[in-house]
């Protein structure tokens, strides 16, 4: 679950190009959106585009993804509940 | 009909130019076939929340616009337009290399939204919280010239103020197929000049060149911009016509012009072209050339434009720009003349304010 964290920080910098951040600035229960890390509609895309091509997961619901996007903890969660 | 003053101007390049004194100690020759823009503190000019989706052609445009504003006094103008050549090639790139690796899956909005041309003219629009009309052009080694038309025209009937420019950015992928093409000199290092190469290609570079135009002299005025011609072929016996023909309708003759800036890139194939300005019609001239500092790119006659508005402005002639050497009996009218492989040729003509 560490390891997934962390996988995930990476990835959220990368493909978010949050340049002037490091896996150390993101808390796992900093919230992602709004006051937290300050990400936006696009960026959730590009959360739900991590999600299916890295962890096969596809949202169903999208009314579910303000919970799943919560945090790097919930998003770790979710994967560890889904993955095949 | 209004006159057209360059009240300000932004310039990101291949050169220092958003931090410099003047001219005369700025320039630097580039000595590399590929150059990419000395980087500005983009942090200075950009928030960040906007800065990390924008790829270097957005922030230097936005940059450049920025400076070009700020010294006429601006924040509003009446019209923002564009002209690029490739558009933001880095994104484009970015969007179609994830579309074949993904196997057309897993698109990401990101890239897409800022591939597009307009994205340019877009970004600098939001920064301002500007509505006014907004158009970029897309016409190779002509695009800022035909934005430059739109906004002369925009200035002559009426409107206040039209903020203009030019950005192409360099990106890998594309630079690769330049070198394929030949486009690009094969030289490593042109540790003398592009002019004594006599091999093909050009310096391939990048930049993002501002405007603010007004229909009112101020303080910080660097000339009157009077007329812009594009031709889009031409042959090398017709063009000194071409240029006598343009002059006329300004109601000038050779003789009357000081200054000529040529758009020589040092491709020995289209030499050519600038050769019959620079031996006959316009020999007793004194003759500039800026691509040794600039690089070539869609755009590059921008930072043409810059450079001679500003030596208009300082009457003071860098020694690094001189083809020539003539008595200088004051910088009065100033012709531009660019063309890229014998296509989209222009004129642009500036005049001392």
């Amino acid at each position: 679950m560490e390891n997934l964290k962390i996988e995930l920080k990476e990835k959220i910098i990368e493909n978010l190009n949050l340049e002037d951040l490091s896996i150390d600035d993101i808390q796992d229960d900093d919230t992602l959106f709004g006051d937290g890390l300050g990400l936006d509609s696009i960026d959730a895309l590009e959360l739900i585009v991590i999600l299916d091509k890295d962890y096969g997961i596809k949202i169903s619901d999208p009314k579910k993804g303000k919970t799943i996007f919560e945090s790097i903890n919930s998003m770790a969660q979710f994967i560890m509940d889904n993955r095949n | 009909m209004k006159t057209c003053y360059i009240n300000g101007m932004g310039c990101v390049s291949a050169q220092e130019s958003t931090n410099f004194e003047t001219l005369l100690d700025l320039f630097k020759e580039l000595k590399e076939p590929v150059v990419k823009v000395h980087k500005p503190t983009y942090k200075a000019y950009i928030k960040p929340a906007m800065i990390r989706r924008m790829a270097s052609g957005v922030k230097n445009s936005v940059v450049a616009a920025n400076i070009a504003l700020k010294e006429a006094d601006l924040s509003n103008p009446d019209a923002i337009i564009t002209g690029t050549g490739m558009g933001c090639l880095i994104d484009s790139e970015k969007f179609l290399k994830k579309l074949i690796e993904n196997k057309e899956a897993f698109l990401t909005p990101t890239s897409f939204i800022q591939s597009t041309h307009n994205t340019v003219g877009g970004q600098i629009a939001l920064a301002l919280k500007c509505n006014a009309y907004n158009m970029t052009y897309v016409h190779n080694a002509t695009s800022f010239e035909i934005a430059l038309i739109d906004a002369l025209l925009m200035i002559q009937e009426g409107e206040e103020s039209v903020l203009v420019g030019g950005v192409d950015e360099l990106g890998d992928y594309t630079t690769e197929l330049y070198r394929l093409l030949g486009q690009i000199k094969e030289e490593k290092s042109l540790s003398n000049g592009i002019l004594k190469s006599n091999s093909i290609g050009t310096v391939f570079s990048e930049g993002a060149s501002f405007f603010a135009l007004g229909n009112k002299k101020s303080k910080n005025s660097y000339a009157k911009l009077i007329d812009v011609q594009i031709i889009d072929t031409c042959t090398q016996e017709e063009i000194a016509k071409k240029a006598t023909s343009f002059l006329a309708t300004n109601n000038l003759t050779v003789a009357e012009i000081d200054v000529v800036v040529l758009g020589i890139n040092g491709d020995k194939d289209f030499q050519d072209f600038y050769s019959g300005f620079q031996q006959t019609l316009f020999k007793n001239t004194q003759q500039l050339y800026y691509k040794h500092l600039s690089g070539e790119y869609n755009t590059a006659s921008a930072f043409g434009l810059w450079m001679a508005a500003n030596i208009c402005k300082t009457k003071s002639i860098p020694a690094v720009t001189k083809l020539n050497n003539k008595p200088e009996n004051g910088i009065k009218k100033v012709l531009l003349y660019n063309q890229f492989r014998g296509e989209n040729h222009s004129f642009t003509l500036i005049e001392s304010c």
